[in-house]
């Protein structure tokens, strides 16, 4: 049988949440719409799984509204929400089999039993679990169980799933297998979804949409390459891309408005056209490690103090004359060794630059 | 068999006993008579007849003295055997004795029942074989209502025991899986009352269960027993160990609180639920001080206050008491055997994971 799923966007409108005095959401404004792989993304303590709980309706909200499809369900218990979630510890119930935990919820909505059997059936056969229904959880590899999880979900062909951390309590390969077959699980039923993770790599490769959250506010949201290339913030340009993206603080010049002075001294050109700064602006300039490359009359001059050579790729580790680290990423081998000073050099296209003090992006949105 | 018997003979030493061996050895033997002697002396005790009891200084096995039915007398007669010392013309022999007194007795040869001959009663030795006085226990069913008191005490029991296990359970479930105000006031409440003595609320709680009416019903002793602050914390400590994750994941299955409750909950504290029905079932059975306060009619008696009525003030029916309290103890006996097993894994694992 086919599963048929209804599909509905979520808004959430100043979504805000409290515990006593501490405002842990700050009023979150998101439109995720119907069919879309949203990923939640921030370091811990961001309000990331909070925030899902709060669509979920396992976390009542303290301000704002939440709508799912065109309905507001501030006040819905979670039950009636017509969502499904996976949890970061699977919850599975320890005491029933695979196929009483699948069956659970379906009885509480008194499906019939053939109804159950069949949808157990297809659900089974299509996250391969169909062999282990007998079993109990405790008798699962880790894979298995979040497996199982996820097809409790799906079995109840909800609106809208929600996915906790589900993957960090497996072993890396693992990940990267349960992140391909998630992907692959989106684009078959094709259900809007919304994924919390901490981690970026997920968030890039699975999403459809990032929002990106920082101690309870919305940072950014938008697609997975576009806040790669057009950062909004310093948080963000750090936080998506691995590794991460190198910042040179220092001061436009006070006539020029293409020559930058960094703080370690060194002069760069800054292109034309394409950013806001002003003349004798604090600006941070960023520069990710792929766009450096080694160039004899390079403006930088690193002292590299650490080497990692994976094959076909190399990293190297260093910092300039007043100690700013700065990562560089080189296709290939590189015959660069510890202790060196390498030249570094970039293209002026492939350069970010932030308001230092506001840490706002100052590309030219218009 | 042979596991068994290579089981309790282990030593450490080989070959040779290790000074170890002797001390465990000894120590278990001495562990095994403390425990164990009193309970045998109870039931050996228990197959003894009144004068048997009487006895001083008592004798380990249960005796009997020998009789036989002769004809011409009504009652079995009482066999001796005259002392080879005695000046009687029937030193050495087996007789039977038809009437003692003053220090002399009256007997008869067993074949010749007619002639009666006298000689004094020091000169007859009693002759005794081990005998088991199941008359005792016969008489429990014959003389005292003694099925009435079972009943009463089961039925004190089981439905205390039921009674007590969901009132604990659901108390436990909201006071670890529920924010409210007020929570740890209700279980600083809770835990409290375990530090008053239940010989301090005795007076107020008999003026409650008397103006309820349950004064003198088996009910009076199963309802003030339906809460224990014991029980709730045990579960309380145990259900705080169940992750909140899986009543989410219920929860978003469409799960009532209710049905969490029955089909979460309950069969995930099945464990420390055992060790509470185990100490349940002990305390209700062998409770005795309420059920004497509350029940005052023999009809409403349990096992316990029918046996502390054997206990007269003026004489007390040994026999009877010993046989009953061999059986009271049997129950519980094999309750312990069959679930020993869930006490020691279930309080272990109360503490946590």
């Amino acid at each position: 049988m086919d599963l048929n799923l209804p599909s509905v966007g979520v808004q959430l409108k100043d979504a805000r949440k409290s515990y006593g005095s501490v405002e842990v959401i700050k009023g979150i404004d998101l439109d995720i719409q119907h069919g879309e792989f949203c990923v939640f993304v921030g370091p811990s303590g961001c309000g990331k799984s909070t925030l899902l709980r709060m669509i979920s309706g396992l976390e009542p909200i303290s301000g704002g509204d939440i709508v799912i499809g065109d309905e507001v369900v501030n006040d819905i218990p979670a039950a009636d929400r017509g969502l499904a979630m996976v949890f970061q510890s699977y919850a599975l119930y320890p005491h029933m089999t695979v196929r009483q935990n699948l069956s659970f919820g379906l009885e509480n909505i008194n499906t019939p039993r053939a109804e159950i059997t069949e949808k157990i059936n297809a659900v089974s056969a299509m996250l391969q679990i169909d062999q282990l229904l007998d079993r109990r959880p405790k008798d699962l590899s880790g894979g298995q169980r979040q497996r199982v999880a996820i097809g409790r979900a799906v079995v109840r062909e909800p609106r809208v799933f929600l996915f906790d951390e589900p993957l960090s309590n497996l072993d890396a390969e693992l990940r990267v297998d349960m992140r391909g077959e998630i992907s692959a699980l989106h684009k078959r039923l094709g259900n809007t979804m919304i994924y919390v993770t901490h981690d970026q790599v997920e968030a890039m490769t699975m999403a459809d949409k990032i929002a990106v959250l920082r101690l309870g506010e919305l940072e950014q949201f938008g697609a997975p390459l576009e806040l790669f290339n057009n950062p909004r913030n310093l948080f963000v340009a750090g936080f998506i891309g691995s590794p991460k993206m190198n910042f040179l603080k220092g001061q436009v010049d006070a006539s020029d408005r293409t020559l930058l002075t960094l703080e370690t001294g060194e002069q760069v050109r800054l292109p034309d056209t394409g950013f806001t700064q002003q003349v004798g602006q604090s600006v941070t300039l960023g520069i990710r490690p792929n766009e450096l490359q080694p160039e004899d009359d390079g403006p930088l001059h690193l002292e590299v103090r650490a080497v990692e050579q994976l094959g076909s790729d190399s990293y190297l580790y260093g910092a300039l004359g007043d100690g700013t680290r700065l990562t560089v990423h080189n296709p290939g081998q590189t015959i660069v060794r510890e202790g060196e000073n390498v030249p570094l050099g970039f293209a002026a296209h492939a350069v970010h630059l932030f308001d230092t003090t506001t840490t706002l992006t100052l590309r030219d949105q218009t | 068999m042979a596991r068994v018997i290579s089981f309790l003979t282990a030593t450490r030493g080989k070959g040779r006993l290790h000074w170890t061996d002797w001390v465990s050895y000894t120590y278990l033997a001495v562990g095994i008579f403390l425990m164990f002697g009193p309970v045998i002396w109870l039931v050996l005790s228990s197959f003894k007849t009144q004068n048997e009891l009487d006895r001083f200084p008592p004798r380990f096995l249960p005796y009997a003295q020998e009789t036989v039915e002769l004809d011409g007398f009504d009652d079995p007669l009482i066999l001796f055997i005259v002392s080879d010392t005695s000046e009687s013309e029937v030193a050495g022999e087996t007789v039977a004795q038809i009437r003692r007194g003053a220090g002399r007795s009256e007997v008869v040869r067993l074949d010749d029942p007619d002639t009666r001959i006298r000689l004094p009663a020091v000169d007859l030795q009693a002759i005794e074989s081990v005998a088991f006085a199941t008359e005792n226990y016969t008489q429990l069913f014959e003389r005292f209502n003694f099925l009435r008191f079972l009943w009463n005490s089961t039925f004190i029991t089981v439905t205390a025991t039921l009674l007590m296990l969901l009132v604990n359970s659901m108390a436990a479930f909201a006071l670890s899986k529920y924010e409210f105000r007020g929570r740890t006031t209700v279980l600083l409440l809770v835990i409290g009352t375990l530090m008053i003595p239940q010989t301090v609320v005795l007076v107020p709680l008999f003026l409650i269960v008397t103006e309820l009416g349950m004064f003198n019903s088996l009910w009076g002793v199963i309802i003030p027993g339906a809460a224990t602050p014991t029980g709730v914390f045990l579960l309380r400590q145990y259900m705080i160990t169940i992750p909140d994750e899986i009543l989410d994941a219920a929860r978003m299955d469409k799960a009532s609180e209710w049905k969490i409750f029955w089909r979460i909950i309950v069969p995930l504290s099945a464990p420390a639920i055992a060790v509470l029905a185990i100490l349940a079932i002990m305390w209700r059975w062998n409770d005795f001080l309420w059920p004497l306060i509350v029940l005052t009619q023999t009809e409403n008696f349990t096992l316990q206050l029918a046996l502390n009525s054997f206990q007269g003030e003026l004489q007390t029916d040994w026999a009877s008491l010993l046989a009953m309290t061999v059986l009271t103890l049997l129950p519980i006996a094999a309750v312990f055997m069959f679930l020993q097993k869930y006490i020691a894994t279930g309080i272990a694992s109360t503490g946590g994971k």
